[in-house]
């Protein structure tokens, strides 16, 4: 039952061949069994799991029931959840009960997904390994001595292992794709504004945004499907029709130009996952697309421009936990001065300080002209690389990560080196464009990404582009020894 | 650009988070070397380039200036560390 797609089980709920509580308690169970070897859930909430799952089967039998009706998914711990812990992956909100619920926690809820608890994720998203999480590491499934990728870690890694048939996560610098290339699932990062914001903790609000973490891209659009759409509760929500991301999935590829970034093709690129990426691109090739070398020239300081935008988004968006109105506040303040500064003390993880603190050097007094105005103009100059790559291409082709799943620890005593890992992803974010990762042919057994990034609003391309490959291949079809 | 364990001290307080004095060390290391990724940005010619403040160039949304949300101030401190009386409790401000 684990390893089949949204599709084949919401057919099977809709025939009788089992229901949504069956359906339910089989990855209820699975969760139970394997979990622990993973770490990544923070919350299960098996009652209201059920709950919902009864729901959804009288949905299912009065005949009114749509695709996502019955399906066990996930929620990353970022979507505020009313009446459960949503931590964040921090201390700062460990003792956080939403009192709201978030619009995409909202759309999957009508949709009548069932929510089997929050996944695990680096604290307030700032990571690329998940193992800035206050509650621990996740690990990979295909191999649990390295990291799932971050931060949407726990979400990437509970899909592969089929703990759940999809989950949310969000991307501000690749943390949907990266942790998908790693575990080998299917992420798609949306255009920014596709899905609403509202009740997603911000990390950098002009970069954040959510996306479907599933195991083929014909799930991705029916799970997208849900999430996306105007929300007038979401200032920065775009205003833009949603198109039927299902009916153009088998559309043909004959004539479709891709573009090959020669900047993502150099050195640092680990050569296997280089040629696993390019056996992909072969297969393109004899679907009748045309490949064609293309370069984003300024895509050097698409990682220096992030970590001058993105520390300086969080350090005005995390001044909001100060101890007083939720989350977490130390014992015996002498004086406001002191509550604030032993709550952030005491409630942050480090790389959460790191980068509020750069963000606030960057933005104080004397400074704010040499980092955040000129990294703003620089982010400029990369959205211009893409524009003028969309004006000869459809779609742009690399890998997601320059190398596959690193070992745990092996980054974390060096930020600037786990910084480079998102080299690939981070450029999309500050153009706001959309970018989907799937599985291609593995490295010694682990995972390797394809990373296909579209012009705004074109998600509907992308889901078609990834679902013509996986018509092909059989990768997105594959588990980790151990979760069969 | 390189900081020093003083500038390190001062960008705490200034982000108003208490450090360890045993970790100051360690953040001015970590911060100077994030620091020095971000100074390649130095030679990228911007000049007649505007800054992107907003991918999609949108403008803000205005609504309406009513009431459209009821009052959730009971569910909202439910979740407070300190409150009496509708009111969110801090140390002593004002002698």
């Amino acid at each position: 039952m684990h390893n089949k797609t949204i599709a084949e089980l919401g057919a099977g709920l809709r025939t009788g061949k089992f229901s949504s509580v069956e359906l339910t308690q089989h990855f209820l169970q699975r969760i139970e069994r394997m979990e622990g070897s993973l770490n990544s859930l923070v919350t299960v909430t098996p009652e209201s799991a059920l709950m919902a799952a009864e729901a959804a089967d009288q949905q299912i039998q009065s005949g009114d029931a749509g695709p996502l009706m019955g399906i066990p998914i996930l929620q990353k711990d970022i979507f505020c959840t009313r009446g459960v812990k949503t931590s964040c992956g921090s201390r700062m909100l460990d003792n956080f009960i939403s009192p709201y619920d978030a619009t995409v926690t909202e759309r999957l809820m009508q949709a009548g997904a069932v929510s089997l608890g929050k996944a695990n994720m680096d604290e307030f998203a700032m990571g690329s390994s998940n193992e800035t999480s206050y509650y621990g590491p996740v690990k990979n499934p295909w191999d649990t001595s390295r990291v799932p990728g971050g931060s949407s870690g726990g979400s990437a890694a509970a899909v592969a292992a089929r703990l759940a048939v999809a989950a949310t996560g969000t991307d501000t610098g690749g943390s949907i794709r990266q942790p998908a290339a790693l575990c080998g699932i299917t992420g798609l990062k949306p255009t920014y504004g596709r899905v609403s914001r509202f009740g997603m903790i911000a990390f950098a609000s002009s970069l954040d945004q959510a996306g479907p973490m599933t195991h083929s891209a014909e799930d991705a659009a029916l799970m997208l499907q849900a999430m996306a759409g105007f929300d007038p509760k979401d200032s920065t929500s775009a205003d833009e029709p949603v198109p039927d991301y299902s009916a153009s999935l088998d559309d043909s590829l004959q004539g479709l130009r891709i573009g090959l970034p020669k900047e993502y093709f150099g050195e640092g690129l680990d050569p296997a996952v280089s040629a696993s990426v390019e056996s992909a691109i072969e297969v393109y090739r004899q679907l009748g697309a045309e490949v064609l070398e293309i370069s984003l020239p300024n895509s050097s300081l698409a990682v220096p421009t992030y970590y001058v935008v993105a520390p300086a988004e969080c350090s005005s968006n995390l001044s909001r936990f100060d101890g007083v109105r939720f989350g977490y506040r130390c014992e015996n303040p002498h004086d406001l001065e002191d509550l604030y500064k032993r709550s952030r003390g005491e409630g942050f993880g480090p790389e959460v300080k790191r980068r509020i603190m750069i963000g606030t050097y960057a933005l104080s007094a004397g400074y704010y002209d040499a980092y955040y105005l000129k990294a703003q103009k620089t982010r400029h100059l990369i959205s211009d690389d893409f524009r003028k790559a969309f004006e000869k291409v459809d779609v742009i082709m690399g890998p997601t990560t320059p190398t596959t799943a690193f070992g745990l620890g092996e980054k974390m005593d060096d930020p600037v080196t786990m910084y480079l890992n998102d080299i690939y992803t981070i450029a999309t974010n500050l153009a706001g464009l959309p970018g989907i990762s799937l599985p291609v042919a593995p490295v010694n057994g682990l995972p390797v990404g394809l990373q296909i990034i579209g012009n705004y609003f074109t998600e509907a391309k992308l889901l078609n582009v990834a679902h013509r490959f996986q018509r092909e291949s059989k990768w997105h079809r594959q588990m980790p020894v151990g979760f069969e | 650009m390189s900081l020093d364990h003083s500038d390190v001290e001062k960008i705490a307080h200034l982000a108003r988070m208490a450090l360890d004095e045993s970790q100051i060390d360690a953040y001015t290391k970590d911060l100077s070397n994030i620091l020095g990724l971000v100074e390649a940005l130095e030679i990228a010619n911007t000049d007649h380039v505007e800054p992107m403040a907003h991918p999609l160039h949108m403008a803000q949304r205005l609504r309406q200036d009513q009431v459209t949300e009821k009052d959730h101030r009971e569910e909202n401190q439910s979740v407070a560390p300190s409150v009496e009386s509708g009111l969110y409790l801090v140390p002593q401000v004002i002698e």
